[in-house]
């Protein structure tokens, strides 16, 4: 390296190929890797899912055993929400995007993000292991309640590996966390006030908030869970003056932030593209700023309405602010809404999965509202009422928003397009499919047929309905793997992208695609939360940049 | 300028548009859980079976028609904006609007009445679901267990227990009398889960949870595990069967000497 005056150059050779992949602290290296990572794992979980559809397709079906279709769904769900919807989410996009949205090199820590990786590779890979063990993987469903998850009903290594894994993934995720917060509040370029920065980034930050008051619970609870399998505590035993229902306490007090902590990223990405896609700025950005705030405060104070039918929970509290988390979520759908009205919308493959999106999360949220009624959730609760909701507000969120994110920054990430034609077929398939897969459901769940059954009877009246939600499930999958044929053919073909493709307003689009290791050559004035918009169409700027000709450095 | 004008214009009839329609909503949804009693349809529910799940059932319904106004609302003000403001031919750029802030209000302030509707009516219905009868006709003790239920009468000392693969256990009602229920699990936890009766609780080992059924018709009914409790989750099914008084004491009689 050589110093003169002041300034620093450098002339070290970047490492490639497989040590720069294990060994850069670069955000956009471990970006990448983390989407990767994430998506394989979900693509495993996914096939987990056409599996357990296929058992369901028949009554009495005998596709997989009854104990194999136990693990299934449990390695489903737990794969899905800890190694994919989470991990992509922060380690991902927010990795990549954070520290360009707001004018930063790269992340406040980034050894810490290099061993945030590795945790969440290893913890996911320590997971699967269950499935080679010869009693299985963990088989107590995503929620691992006890009595169930303790020793004398769940022996065996598998509920080990699992709980080892989460415990892994939890701390990556607590770092990631603590990497974003002091990015955010410590690292943004002059002239990024809080209130200019862009809403992806605000949502990581309120998410970061949110990471660091679940993830140590959900950690304390698995250190207890682990105690009494193996160090003879007695925290959910009975016989032992130990308390059941307090794992669900726990549990859930981590799990309801949880879908927030995997929401809000995603309600970030489709605030930023629809008014990129609009070409108008997001209306009411006040509004957006303190709706997360909003929702991630009323989010630590549900959970017990996953608890209504324990009889033990104080059910008006709960029920009010589980209605009322309602609001702030109406708000940003409104908000979406009112920045495409007056616009001039282009519906391309982002485009359209954000507004994908939006009609699946409405519909998921509005079921929501009715399982925030205690009466209709005795009704409800536990059947397949239930695995649609989620799987609505889920996929809409982490599926469509995070494909219109994909299908987004895409070119920024690699420098190349995916092609529109096969996203639209990518889009369609996926999104008529889901909705094959899951609006039976409801109906079943109504009709009395319970969550996490691998068989039901001939006589129940079940079978028409599973079968139709196995039909849009395999479409789903197809779905799927036109992404996957999208993302080979943008390698083997590529269509090269410029810096800012998009005409879009925020920092990462002021640099090249994909961007120079040290992120900035120049960055453009910061006047308002649109710095690229301004630079570009100064006639209808937020706010004009100030052409002194002297001191720039005021700021 | 023409332009800009229509566009505020049309902003303004569609904000008044929709201050009309989701003011009437909370009125109308009101207005929906009166009106139960007339034909609205089920939407997919059981209509409840017992006093308690009936009063579930009318709440249901009028959840359904909040619902259906104001998630038709929304697709509809979603469909209108993809529809008309597609960009056709050339990129122009529209009017940079940044907010609205009594827009914003609105759309702030009514869900949170919405909402508070819906609340009200859930308390109500609440407290006559989780009611426990001081003095029932009838007292019935559940226990759940790993993989079947066992229903004692604690005043006729008769017991009904699964005894196997499709040898579920019954559960003999008498239509019109109120039944108090103690449950609890003897292992895991289990879900007592009546569908035809739009109700579920937990059985939980340690902890006792009481409710009550006054069932209103005399038919068959199934019942099951709601919360996954191992490996044969699927199989915890019991009968359920409301009958006419009289039927009830012959059956109870019938049971005693066993």
């Amino acid at each position: 390296m050589v110093q003169t005056a002041g300034v620093v150059e450098h002339e070290r050779k970047a490492p490639g190929g497989f040590y720069k992949w294990v060994t850069s602290v670069d955000h956009k290296v471990i970006g990448k890797n983390y989407m990767y990572t994430a998506l394989t794992f979900m693509f495993i979980a996914g096939a987990m899912a056409l599996l357990i559809r296929t058992q369901l397709f028949n009554p009495n079906g005998h596709v997989v055993s009854l104990q194999t279709y136990n693990e299934l769904f449990t390695i489903h769900g737990s794969m899905m929400l800890y190694l994919f919807a989470g991990p992509f989410a922060f380690g991902g996009f927010a990795n990549f995007i954070v520290p360009l949205q707001i004018g930063a090199p790269d992340m406040a820590f980034p050894r810490l993000n290099n061993l945030s990786y590795w945790l969440f590779l290893f913890g996911g890979v320590t997971m699967l292991f269950g499935f080679f063990t010869a009693s299985g993987a963990a088989a107590f469903g995503w929620v691992a309640y006890a009595p169930l998850s303790t020793a004398p009903f769940s022996p065996g290594p598998g509920a080990d590996l699992w709980i080892v894994s989460i415990a892994m993934v939890g701390f990556s995720g607590i770092f990631t966390g603590v990497n974003l917060m002091t990015t955010i509040f410590y690292l943004r370029a002059p002239g990024m006030t809080m209130f200019r920065m862009p809403l992806f980034t605000w949502s990581m930050l309120v998410t970061g908030i949110l990471i660091l008051i679940a993830f140590p619970v959900l950690t304390a609870a698995l250190v207890m869970l682990y105690a009494d399998r193996h160090f003879g505590a007695h925290f959910f035993s009975v016989a032992g003056g130990g308390v059941p229902v307090m794992w669900q306490n726990l549990f859930w007090f981590f799990g309801h932030p949880e879908v927030y902590i995997l929401a809000l990223p995603f309600f970030g990405i489709v605030t930023e593209l629809i008014p990129v896609f609009s070409k108008k700025p997001i209306f009411g950005y006040r509004g957006m700023v303190f709706a997360n705030l909003a929702i991630a405060g009323l989010s630590t104070g549900v959970w017990a309405h996953h608890m209504f039918t324990t009889g033990v929970v104080l059910l008006p509290f709960f029920s009010a602010l589980s209605l009322l988390i309602a609001v702030p979520t109406g708000v940003k759908v409104f908000t979406w809404i009112a920045t495409m009205w007056g616009g001039q919308i282009k519906f391309n493959t982002s485009m359209l999965f954000a507004v994908g999106f939006i009609f699946a999360f409405v519909m998921g949220g509005i079921t929501g509202v009715m399982l925030a009624s205690p009466p209709i959730d005795f009704y409800t609760h536990d059947t397949y009422f239930v695995v649609a909701h989620f799987h609505q507000v889920l996929i809409g969120t982490t599926v469509f928003a995070g494909f219109a994110g994909i299908y987004y920054w895409y070119p920024k990430l690699t420098g190349r397009f995916l092609h529109e034609g096969l996203g639209k077929w990518n889009f369609w398939v996926t999104f008529i499919g889901f909705w094959i897969t899951f609006m039976p459901q409801y109906l079943l769940g109504l009709r009395g047929m319970p969550r996490r059954i691998p068989i039901y009877s001939p006589t129940d009246g079940f079978t028409f309905l599973n079968r139709m939600s196995t039909v849009g499930a395999y479409m789903m999958g197809i779905g799927m793997f036109l992404f996957l044929l999208n993302f080979i053919i943008s390698w083997r073909r590529p269509r090269p992208a410029g810096d800012n493709p998009w005409d879009g307003y925020t920092l990462e689009w002021a640099t090249s695609s994909p961007p120079p290791p040290h992120n900035f050559h120049s960055l453009p004035p910061i006047r308002s939360a649109r710095p690229l918009w301004d630079l570009n169409h100064p006639d209808h700027a937020d706010s004009v940049p100030m052409v002194t000709g002297g001191d720039e450095s005021a700021e | 300028m023409v332009r800009s004008m229509k566009k505020r214009s049309l902003e303004l009839s569609w904000a008044h548009k929709a201050r009309r329609l989701l003011g009437s909503v909370a009125g109308i949804g009101a207005a929906g859980l009166v009106l139960s009693a007339c034909n609205i349809p089920s939407f997919g529910a059981f209509k409840g079976n017992t006093v308690q799940g009936n009063s579930t059932y009318h709440l249901w319904q009028g959840f359904f028609v909040a619902s259906i106004f104001v998630g038709g609302i929304t697709f509809i003000l979603l469909a209108l904006a993809i529809i008309r403001f597609r960009r056709k031919g050339e990129s122009i750029i529209p009017k940079q609007v940044h907010g609205n802030t009594k827009l914003e209000v609105f759309y702030t302030v009514v869900p949170v009445v919405i909402v508070a509707i819906l609340f009200f009516f859930t308390v109500r219905v609440e407290n006559k679901v989780d009611t426990v009868a001081r003095n029932p006709n009838l007292r019935v003790d559940v226990t759940a267990f790993q993989w079947g239920w066992k229903f004692y009468y604690p005043k006729y000392g008769v017991t009904t227990i699964t005894k196997g693969v499709d040898l579920y256990p019954t559960l003999e009602l008498p239509v019109g009398e109120t039944a108090t229920f103690r449950l609890v699990s003897l292992d895991v936890v289990h879900g007592f889960y009546m569908p035809e009766f739009d109700f579920s609780r937990y059985a939980l080992p340690g902890v006792t949870n009481y409710f009550d059924f006054t069932p209103q018709h005399t038919a068959n009914f199934l019942g099951r595990c709601s919360q996954f409790c191992g490996l044969y989750h699927a199989d915890m099914l019991f009968y359920v069967h409301v009958v006419a008084p009289s039927q009830f004491q012959s059956w109870i009689h019938a049971h005693q000497g066993s």
